[in-house]
């Protein structure tokens, strides 16, 4: 860049903008006040604008002052930086982060009400362990099971389960901190 | 103290001398409290007009604009012209009576739920639910409508806890939100690489918008045009930033620009946005915008860069804070003024090939732009001109050359009919010894003219200029030239003998349709102590060109 006042030549042919589109899911944290009215300003945001959410999460923090809301979007379809800058106008978010995958932890808990015959219960309960979710619940027709984990993993039980018949379904929508600083 | 009082101090702790407004039911305690306050409020007719007075009461001072509504219908009336204040970015404050807390969400006698109805249209809102929190709301209402990108804020307040008492205390210093805070200073290593970049163009133009108007930035835009042969051009929201005659001035660009100024930003190498934000009547079709250039982008709110045009240089920062810093490092590089020699005979080859002009008539019909021109010539190019929406409004950015910032008020990016009267009452309310003009469209004018009682209750002399067509005169140009000549609703018909209607409210009414006397009659009506209203009867089917066709490109301009 060169400093102040020199004269060094910049080539305007050689400057170039950011691409808009980064072509992969970004999970965004948002810190918000907790007040009413704040999530209706952000889905209106999002409405308005003509950005999707995929997945939203919201809950308290450690702060009761303050909520935490966890939304997924695709940056494939949505030039992120633009979905984050208007989020930033809004005077209740008081923070956003885009977490990057390996620099944040980011789960998802879901429930799934599973058809369980007698033949296929075995087979059920033994996907249940491997992916070390839990049985929450048993009925002589179905059982309930509660997975936790990244939303590959819940994907892939999803796939897993389905041929042998999917009744419910409930997934919370991603929730994300940042990992720690590795210590030097 | 009631909470009501405890408004009012706070709104004269914020400075306030004047609020518009229509009283109600639920905004009882509000105006009962005015009762005693120390600024003046002035009655208009409809709350929507209570709106655009204080935008043009903002647009014309630089201070906060305050409107008051009741619920319900008081509030919806609101509506447009808070969609307008958001669009164009006006710092106003909207404080509406809402219903008792216990009848909220029963569907009560004039509730509506306005907090939700204007989410998307405001800066921020306030809904308050326990009464002492209105002075805090109202400080933090004015900080967030006045600083960085400013804008409408809006305090919706419950009639029974604006009459609760409350403990006050004054509150001073500056609000604290944390989720708000702009950034106002650029950062000095874009502010360099961008004086590096403008040192290196041949071909640059600055792009102007409201933004340095808002920013009061005039002085510092005319610093760095003169720190070396810069071409400017405004938009419609910025004209006045820069003085129009001017030899380095290409006029306004954008759908009814000049050909000079759209032709110099689709063959320029480095456009320098300040304060502007690429909207589809200067960019025309997006694709095409500008092909050869690189952009530079300035503007206080960051979602704006990038947003329509990717900008290869971006500074978040305000006009004020950004430009002397910019014409320093430029100046520091010390460019040869003789690259640009290339570029401004190319320039001055459209302005000679293309100059802004219209034929004029031989009788005594008076043409539209000759009207505008005269206006120009009556009010010495001194007066604060507000417009309508619509033909007349263009004619009026084309051929009233404004030089100064904060005089030319109208509606842009809404675009919304009927701004131009309303918002002549507010400017003449803040600036009370300026000559106010109000270019009126009839089709417009009709909308509002209930506010020709306004102006003669609270002896404000504004004066408004009718350009009468008898026609939605945009609309029939439309129509004409790409709807096939199918006119549907276009032609008003019957409309009101206006200097009668004028008069039955208290004004003078005048009516000129001689060119010859059409000198003669501004002089009388700017002369005139009073309100004074002047139907200028104009050519019907007059067109205004020279024109981008919507979703065409720049170098794509008829007429």
């Amino acid at each position: 860049m060169g400093d102040p006042g020199t004269k060094d030549l910049l080539d305007l042919e050689g400057l170039r903008t950011s691409s808009g589109l980064t072509g992969r899911r970004h999970l965004l944290s948002l810190l918000v006040e907790n007040r009413p009215g704040v999530l209706a300003r952000i889905a209106g945001l999002f409405s308005r604008r003509g950005f999707n959410i995929d997945t939203l999460a919201v809950g308290p923090t450690e702060d009761p002052d303050i909520s935490r809301v966890t939304l997924t979007v695709d940056g494939a379809v949505h030039p992120i930086d633009q979905v984050t800058k208007q989020l930033h106008k809004l005077v209740n978010v008081i923070k956003i982060r885009d977490m990057e995958p390996d620099t944040a932890v980011a789960r998802e808990m879901a429930l799934f009400r599973i058809n369980a015959a007698a033949e296929n219960r075995a087979e059920i309960i033994e996907f249940s362990q491997i992916f070390r979710a839990h049985i929450v619940d048993v009925s002589r027709r179905s059982i309930t099971v509660e997975v936790t984990g990244t939303t590959e993993k819940i994907d892939s039980f999803e796939r897993m389960v389905r041929p042998h018949g999917l009744i419910e379904m409930a997934r919370t929508g991603e929730v994300a901190i940042a990992r720690s600083r590795p210590e030097s | 103290m009631r909470a009501a009082d405890a408004l009012c101090e706070a709104l004269k702790a914020e400075g306030v001398k004047h609020v518009f407004g229509i009283p109600g039911g639920a905004s009882l305690p509000l105006y009962d409290a005015l009762y005693d306050a120390d600024f003046e409020h002035v009655q208009v007719r409809h709350e929507q007009c209570a709106g655009h007075a204080a935008e043009g009461y903002a647009k014309a001072s630089g201070r906060v604009g305050v409107a008051f509504a009741t619920s319900g219908p008081g509030a919806t009336n609101l509506v447009t012209a808070i969609a307008d204040a958001n669009m164009d970015s006006v710092p106003t404050v909207f404080i509406t009576g809402q219903v008792r807390t216990d009848l909220i969400g029963t569907d009560g006698f004039q509730e509506a739920d306005f907090t939700w109805i204007t989410l998307p249209i405001v800066k921020h809102s306030f809904l308050v639910t326990d009464p002492t929190q209105i002075p805090d709301y109202i400080h933090k209402a004015f900080h967030i409508a006045k600083s960085g990108r400013p804008g409408p804020v809006l305090v919706d307040i419950p009639q029974d806890l604006s009459r609760a008492e409350i403990d006050y205390e004054p509150i001073t210093g500056t609000p604290k939100l944390p989720g708000y805070q702009p950034t106002t200073e650029g950062n000095i290593k874009q502010v360099r690489l961008a004086a590096k970049a403008m040192a290196n163009a041949r071909r640059p133009v600055l792009y102007v918008g409201g933004g340095v108007i808002n920013a009061g930035a005039s002085e510092e835009l005319r610093e760095l045009a003169a720190s070396d042969e810069f071409p400017v051009t405004c938009t419609l929201m910025g004209l006045g930033a820069f003085p129009a005659p001017h030899e380095r001035w290409l006029g306004m660009l954008g759908m009814h620009g000049t050909r000079a100024a759209n032709y110099a930003m689709d063959e320029a190498d480095l456009i320098v946005a300040i304060g502007a934000r690429f909207d589809d009547r200067i960019t025309g079709k997006l694709s095409e915008f500008a092909p050869r250039a690189k952009f530079v982008h300035i503007d206080v709110d960051p979602a704006e860069i990038s947003k329509n045009v990717p900008a290869h240089i971006p500074i978040v920062g305000d006009a004020k804070d950004v430009l002397p810093k910019l014409t320093g490092e430029y100046r520091a590089l010390a460019p040869e003024s003789s690259r640009l020699s290339e570029w401004w005979d190319r320039i001055e080859g459209w302005r000679e090939q293309y100059p802004l002009t219209y034929e004029d008539s031989t009788d005594s019909e008076i043409k539209p732009q000759f009207m505008v021109e005269e206006m120009y010539r009556a009010t010495n190019g001194e007066a604060i001109i507000t417009s309508d929406v619509g033909q007349h409004q263009m004619w009026a950015a084309q051929y009233y050359h404004f030089d100064q910032p904060n005089r030319w008020l109208n509606s842009g990016g809404l675009g919304t009919m009927g701004f131009g009267l309303p918002a002549a009452i507010g400017a003449k309310v803040a600036m009370p010894d300026e000559q106010v003009v109000c270019l009126a469209g009839d089709g417009s004018l009709v909308m509002v003219c209930q506010e020709f009682a306004t102006a003669a209750a609270h002896d404000l002399p504004v004066k408004v200029f009718l350009m009468n067509n008898g026609h939605f005169g945009m609309v029939r140009q439309w129509q004409e030239l790409f709807w096939e000549e199918r006119y549907k609703a276009v032609t008003m018909g019957a409309s009101p003998d206006w200097s009668k209607l004028a008069e039955a409210f208290g004004w003078k009414g005048m009516r000129c349709d001689d060119k010859a006397a059409l000198p003669d009659a501004m002089r009388t009506a700017l002369d005139h102590e009073g309100p004074v209203l002047l139907d200028v009867v104009v050519t019907p089917n007059e067109n205004c060109y020279p024109m981008i066709p919507a979703g065409a490109a720049a170098r794509d301009m008829v007429g």
